[in-house]
């Protein structure tokens, strides 16, 4: 079982994300599950999302929220500074931040693996969101299935296809475009 | 050929209804029921379902609007939570009475005040006595298939029947969903052929005045198709598994054959539950799980069955009778009090709206079970004091 753990800000398309992610887990054989964690939403407002894979239907599954996940999705860096992303995080586990920075300039422990992209700039490049609101979650779901390889591209394209409700092409280049241009902390 | 996808709780109970063809429908929205009719009145207006898909101003009006198709002969559908069922209240004793099949999805929402969007079980639980059949799913595959098993149920004992999903634990958590052919869930659930329909022309009264020389009769007869109802449901669900290879009952036992303890569960818990017994008996613990699934009509035998001769039980209510204790502990206790030897039956409240029930929490319960020597109606897990 890998749990997966996304932080964003309501408008970023986090609760989207943790379901594409699923879909993309079922699309390849696996059995999966997401959830929000749901307050009374609002745009701006810190959102956390959930996501749990299992290789089989037979595994257990339980419908708690994650406290230990396995990796973190980061949709917004100023959430790094005011929440505690890291927390019960395993060791070995990838931190994915959607920042313009270099990995190596977080102070993020050597216990865990750090990658960035730049997803903004490519949502805003496919025009997802605005240019002050960009919508990055499927690009950094594309970094995502770069760097842990728990998802195939394959797999993460046709989930964005099927639920992404619109500029499902441009959905899918900007994952893509940040499965090539992701950056990993050596 | 059946089709999987990953979908919500709300989303699969709205292709219940679709794949149970469902004729009319009517309802208000409230969160976190919305998305099951916002998809449904998506489906109505592509034309995929030929189903008439009628807005009101209120649950009250919602049902309402079922009774009357549902008396005409239409198979009537709607879906709630909490305050906007509490709305219905008066509604639901009108269906029930008149003998209606309709079904409605209820997303366990906990009562306001204070306000709250997340999960527990004193909506849907507070509706007890309105002579709704009730089922508690723990799963968005079970959402999807007790819509259609509810209609197959509901139309032989003519009487109106609630599925109950857990708020966000299920509506809104995504998970693989088989989707049957239509032409399988057809073969299963035909057409609804009403014995009695209002139509104009020929005039028929319902919910006319009963006089105390008849009314008694009217409540024997509702009684009694309840009971008759605990035989259906089991038919009907070993048609269904057999036909979509599934393994549903009235009461769902795991790991219950040398078990010295049980814990009961209903509803999206059970699958947490279910991780820590497993986890618990590779520990090498002794204990079982007993999901009841169906509430009414309550399933005495199948609980009998299950809990007699057992060292100690422990009930977990997602509720609260105030004054009283949870409800299905309540239920359970007195289906066991004519058993003997005596079997201690332990109560436990907890994940009241929507706080988190975790693994952890139900391997605490079994520690604190076994601990226990008096007995104890009520023991609230996790509650800050």
């Amino acid at each position: 079982m890998i749990e997966i753990r996304m932080h964003g800000r309501g408008g970023q398309g986090t609760v989207v994300a943790s379901k594409v992610l699923a879909d993309a887990a079922f699309k390849d054989g696996k059995y999966s599950q997401s959830f929000p964690q749901y307050g009374v939403e609002r745009r701006g407002a810190p959102v956390t999302a959930f996501t749990r894979i299992a290789d089989s239907e037979g595994e257990l599954i339980v419908r708690s929220f994650i406290y230990e996940p396995d990796h973190v999705v980061v949709l917004d860096p100023t959430l790094l500074s005011t929440q505690n992303i890291l927390e019960g995080l395993k060791k070995g586990g990838w931190i994915v931040i959607n920042t313009p920075e270099d990995p190596s300039s977080f102070d993020i422990p050597e216990d865990f693996k750090v990658a960035t992209v730049d997803a903004a700039s490519i949502a805003i490049k496919w025009r997802l969101g605005s240019k002050t609101q960009p919508i990055v979650n499927t690009a950094i779901l594309g970094a995502f299935s770069k760097v842990t390889g728990i998802v195939s591209m394959e797999a993460l394209q046709k989930a964005i296809m099927e639920n992404a409700p619109v500029k499902k092409e441009e959905n899918v280049n900007a994952a893509k475009e940040a499965f090539e241009s992701v950056k990993i902390r050596s | 050929m059946s089709l999987k996808k990953v979908l919500t709780g709300n989303h699969a109970v709205s292709y219940g209804a679709t794949s149970a063809r469902v004729q009319v429908i009517s309802a208000y929205p409230i969160t976190p029921q919305t998305t099951i009719v916002e998809l449904l009145s998506e489906i109505v207006a592509e034309g995929k379902l030929d189903a008439i898909f009628v807005n009101v101003e209120s649950e009250h009006s919602a049902m309402s609007a079922c009774i009357g198709a549902s008396a005409a002969g239409a198979r009537a559908f709607t879906a709630t939570s909490a305050q906007g069922l509490a709305l219905m209240h008066e509604m639901l004793h009108w269906a029930a009475g008149a003998r209606l099949p309709i079904v409605m999805a209820n997303v366990n929402r906990a009562m306001a005040p204070p306000w709250s969007i997340w999960t527990d079980q004193n909506d849907s639980l507070a509706q007890r006595d309105t002579g709704w059949m009730q089922f508690y799913t723990e799963s968005n595959q079970e959402a999807y298939d007790y819509v259609i098993l509810a209609y197959k149920v509901a139309e032989q004992v003519l009487l109106p029947t609630m599925l109950v999903l857990d708020a966000f634990v299920l509506s809104h958590t995504s998970e693989p969903v088989e989707i049957y052919d239509q032409e399988k869930v057809d073969e299963f659930l035909p057409p609804y052929e009403p014995k009695f329909v209002i139509e104009p022309g020929k005039p028929l009264g319902y919910g006319a005045l009963a006089k105390p020389d008849t009314y008694m009769e009217f409540r024997y007869k509702m009684q009694r198709s309840m009971e008759r109802a605990v035989k259906v449901i089991e038919e009907e669900t070993k048609k269904f598994n057999d036909m979509f290879n599934r393994n549903y009952g009235l009461v769902e036992p795991y790991m219950m054959d040398d078990a010295d303890y049980v814990i009961v569960t209903s509803g999206a818990m059970t699958s947490t539950a279910r991780a820590a017994v497993h986890e618990l008996r590779e520990e090498g613990n002794k204990v079982g799980l007993l999901k009841m699934k169906t509430f009414r009509p309550f399933p005495f035998e199948k609980v009998r069955e299950y809990l007699s001769g057992r060292k100690k039980v422990a009930v977990l209510d997602r509720n609260i009778s105030f004054g009283h204790h949870g409800i299905f502990y309540e239920e359970i206790k007195s289906a066991m009090y004519q058993v003997e030897p005596k079997v201690p039956i332990h109560g436990y409240i907890l994940g009241l709206g929507g706080r988190d029930v975790t693994k952890k929490d139900i391997k605490e319960i079994y520690e604190d079970l076994q601990k226990r020597e008096e007995l104890s109606e009520i023991v609230w897990k996790g509650v800050k004091l």
